[in-house]
């Protein structure tokens, strides 16, 4: 639905068409978001995707701009425990809502051993929503199988081609997230 | 250990940058604040406590290990490869070690480009003697600063995992509190290296520096560069090549909510504004009229009729024997016709640059390819010395060639020179894709001629693409001749009597550039697959046709006796599958590749790939490994998803809807087997992408009798 909207040549970002000409923020509610278990209140427009405003405003610079109509995965976070692509969702849709980005995960995640283990990453890019992802699908189902993983990261492009990598971290950070109570989870 | 004279290591590590950068010693890491902006080289400080013997790397106070790495990480581990380099002959403990971006110096230059430039998998070539000796003179300093303070012959002293130890006497030392005497010693006039068996890291492996940061979301790529003030930046540009900047109305994007400036470029007008989405907010409400270019690029049909037309004038790059006459009384003679279309680099990291240019300096954070020639395009747009342009690189998301170029520095500059702030220049997917320099498309027309009894005595190979260099550096291009162009075509790796290989040279109005492994990824298509049409031809197995043709060539065949042993060559497999071999020397490697697909109902699978490469003295194992994994990944997008193709003056692509990359349950189970080698290092960047699909089109002929002649491989090359 939102590739057809935007299949025309040109500059075709046509929500961008209806940006206010004048400024709307005066008088808005403020956007109250909680990201990584912290509350922020920002003075942005409702509209704002998620993805900018955690880059430009939060300084959470994890979530990447790959493609801006949510094709790659590289903006990928997670909303209530879901993976969502922040480059298309407006803040407003997610206010109040519990935010995590990779920078939440700690560093020490299962996922994240796994995948330092495993040797992922060439060019890194993708490769905190390839993270996310996996934390999502793991804490949703905690022995997926290859259907089940591919179904989770197909939609998450790397151009390095880290794919078989990603795969072996899936399996690792399966045995690992058993092996963790999930409390000493990031 | 070998001896080695210094004065090579002057030479070949300083450069330019002559005496000043070996024997300089950088300032404590405490009181250094002056140093850590400055560019090298940098002034003697005799009260250091940290030790900086040379331009590549400094052991601090508390004994951490920085490393300076001339050249870019965009994926293919150079942080890491580099620094176990200096690492091993220092004998460093590698969680010491950290790396660094070196900034834009000559003292950086790749030794086999002579510029600081990331590109044709030259790394590890070009500094792989430079960043041992860098080690090896650090270590004898340290040795020589243990020995006095122990007052105990150096001889009797050895560096390893961070200490300098004296066995006789079971004593020992930090790095780190040698450093200071060191940095005060005078740098010793020879320094060994170590031979393979006394290595610990070099061959064996080590864990990469910027796996953790990646992982973590602390990495700062150049889109993450953030600086007091920034405002974001983005360009509207032609969708059509070559058009400049006529009337521009910008009442309705200045009057946007956060957007500070309207500039007009030469070739795009600048939004620039608080942030990303009030920049694009600026360009859909930009209304600009083009200047037509003087050379508009055609559309795709007549494109492809431009190149066919052209192979009749070509020029000769190649000529053994006698080829037209030994064609003209062959046996058997084939004809076969390759194209291969244009493509783009599509980094995961659209291209950025963030610029601050102020009255007596100018800062860039750029990933680019090519620091020391950003340094220079900033000094000339802004009139400042080059000694005034600070080049500092983030990560790179991506390179694949695509950032040796600077036109969106250009940008950032011309846009930063304008406003009074530090400016973020972003590209958006859209003007990625449609603004490339894109690898040329190319058509190859090839002839073969065989004896009676199957024997080749000759083959013509005729290729006419765009072509980069003319572009780059049209003074090295005479009379339509480049022979970059035709890399693995006048390379004919074959022992066949009788060889031509001509190129014509096209210009489409389009502008290309180098994209991993640059014209190997055509013309070893078209020689790889045409070669394996003449084997069948002459009733031969593909792999035992090419096996004895390569008798000259050992190392070449060598991995290709090696992928088929490892491929199963040979052995039965299930209806509807089938194995393709191909193989190929580039960047001075070696690789060959089977693959074996499945192909059922008109849908192809690719199965497996089994990889064999020689790339002589392997540094990193496992980097070797995932630069293979990931140059398949690289060469089947290329070979199964899609093409850019031309369509009103620009290109018909504008995202990755239609510029569909390799997803992950595509990905073919990849296996690599690395010849242990002690040659001198070869490439591992791009050599893994040349041989794969032909290998991928041999597999389908195998398995269908199909020949596929064009890529991208389409549905109905299959059924």
């Amino acid at each position: 639905m939102l590739l057809k909207r935007r299949r025309t040549r040109g500059v075709s970002y046509l929500s961008m068409l209806f940006w206010p000409a004048v400024d709307s923020k005066e008088g808005a509610p403020m956007v109250d978001l909680l990201v990584n278990g912290r509350r922020h209140t920002l003075d942005v427009r409702a509209e704002a995707k998620l993805l900018w405003v955690l880059r430009e405003q939060l300084q959470l610079t994890g979530a990447k701009y790959g493609c801006g109509i949510a094709v790659c995965g590289a903006c990928t976070v997670l909303v209530d425990g879901a993976p969502v692509r922040a480059c298309v969702t407006e803040v407003g849709s997610v206010a109040g809502r519990s935010i995590r980005t990779v920078e939440g995960l700690g560093g020490d995640h299962p996922v994240q051993r796994a995948w330092i283990s495993e040797e992922v990453p060439q060019c890194g890019f993708c490769q905190s929503g390839q993270v996310l992802a996996t934390v999502a699908l793991l804490e949703q189902n905690p022995r997926p199988g290859e259907r089940q993983i591919n179904a989770a990261l197909r939609g998450h492009l790397c151009r390095c081609g880290t794919y078989s990598r990603i795969r072996r971290a899936v399996h690792r950070a399966m045995r690992l997230m058993r092996e963790t109570p999930r409390a000493a989870r990031g | 250990m070998r001896r080695v004279d210094r004065r090579t290591f002057l030479k070949t590590s300083a450069g330019a940058g002559g005496a000043l950068v070996l024997g300089l010693v950088l300032p404590g890491c405490e009181s250094d604040s002056e140093a850590a902006g400055s560019p090298v080289p940098l002034q003697r400080d005799s009260g250091a406590d940290a030790l900086a013997p040379n331009a590549f790397l400094r052991v601090e106070a508390d004994g951490r290990v920085l490393v300076m790495i001339p050249s870019a990480e965009m994926g293919q581990g150079v942080f890491t490869s580099l620094a176990m380099l200096v690492a091993e002959e220092l004998g460093a403990d590698w969680s010491q070690v950290r790396a660094e971006h070196a900034p834009a110096h000559a003292a950086y230059a790749n030794p086999t480009r002579k510029r600081q430039a990331t590109g044709g998998s030259a790394s590890v070539r070009g500094f792989f003697m430079p960043m041992r000796k860098a080690g090896a003179v650090a270590r004898e300093l340290l040795v020589s600063a243990a020995a006095t303070r122990l007052q105990v012959p150096a001889a009797e002293c050895r560096a390893e995992k961070g200490f300098v130890t004296h066995p006789p006497s079971g004593r020992r030392i930090t790095f780190g509190a040698l450093a200071g005497d060191a940095a005060r010693l005078p740098v010793p006039t020879r320094v060994a290296l170590k031979e393979p068996a006394e290595m610990r890291l070099l061959g064996r492996g080590a864990p990469r520096l910027d796996t953790p940061s990646k992982v973590d979301g602390s990495a700062v790529f150049g889109q993450d560069v953030h600086l007091p003030g920034l405002l974001i930046a983005s360009v509207e540009r032609s969708p059509r090549f070559g058009e400049r900047v006529g009337q521009v109305d910008a009442r309705a994007a200045i009057a946007i909510p956060g957007v500070h400036h309207v500039l007009p470029l030469e070739h795009g007008v600048a939004v620039v504004a608080d942030g990303f989405e009030a920049a694009q907010a600026g360009r859909a409400r930009l209304r600009i009229q083009w200047q037509a270019s003087t050379n508009p690029a055609p559309d795709e049909a007549a494109a492809w009729q431009r190149l066919r037309a052209a192979l009749d004038r070509s020029v000769p790059m190649r000529d053994d024997g006698d080829a037209a006459g030994a064609l003209a009384q062959a046996a058997e003679r084939l004809d076969a016709q390759y194209e291969v279309p244009f493509q783009a680099h599509a980094c995961m990291e659209p291209p950025s640059c963030t610029a601050y240019v102020r009255a007596d300096r100018c800062d860039l954070w750029v990933p680019t390819q090519v620091p020391e020639q950003a340094r220079w395009l900033a000094a000339t747009l802004t009139g400042l010395p080059e000694a005034h342009v600070h080049v500092h690189t983030p990560f790179l998301g991506g390179g694949f060639g695509r950032r040796l170029e600077d036109d969106f520095v250009a940008e950032a500059v011309t846009i930063a020179r304008q406003v009074r702030a530090p400016v973020k220049l972003l590209w958006t997917r859209e003007d990625d894709l449609r603004h490339d320099f894109y690898r040329p498309a190319s058509v190859h027309r090839l002839s073969a001629g065989l004896t009676d009894s199957g024997a080749p005595i000759a083959w013509r190979h005729r290729v006419a693409s765009p072509s980069i260099v003319a572009r780059r550096f049209p003074e090295a291009v005479r009379d339509g001749r480049d022979k970059s162009a035709v890399e693995g075509a006048a390379t004919l790796p074959y022992a066949i009597p009788n060889v031509h290989v001509g190129y014509a040279l096209v210009d489409l109005g389009v502008p290309v550039g180098f994209w991993r492994s640059v014209a190997f990824s055509q013309n070893v298509f078209a020689v790889e697959s045409f070669i394996d049409e003449v084997a069948l031809a002459a009733g031969r197995d593909p792999y035992t046709f090419r096996h004895e043709l390569l008798a000259a060539r050992p190392r070449l065949q060598q991995v290709l006796d090696l992928a088929a042993s490892r491929g199963d060559w040979g052995t039965p497999l299930p209806p509807g599958h089938g194995r393709g071999i191909a193989a190929a020397e580039s960047f001075r490697s070696f690789v060959a590749q089977v693959a074996e697909v499945a192909v059922q109902d008109g849908r192809l699978r690719v199965l497996r790939v089994v990889c064999a490469i020689d790339c002589g003295f392997i540094v990193n194992p496992d980097t070797v490994v995932a630069q293979m994994e990931g140059s398949v990944a690289w060469a089947l997008t290329a070979t199964l998803k899609g093409a850019v193709t031309l369509q009103d003056g620009g290109i018909a692509q504008s995202n990755l809807h239609d510029f569909p990359l390799l997803a992950m349950d595509e990905m073919p189970d990849v296996e690599v087997h690395r010849v242990q080698s002690a040659e001198t290092p070869g490439g591992v960047g791009e050599p893994g992408v040349p041989p794969l699909a032909p290998a991928i089109t041999n597999a389908i002929a195998a398995a269908t009798g199909r020949r596929v002649r064009r890529l991208p491989i389409g549905p109905g090359d299959l059924a």
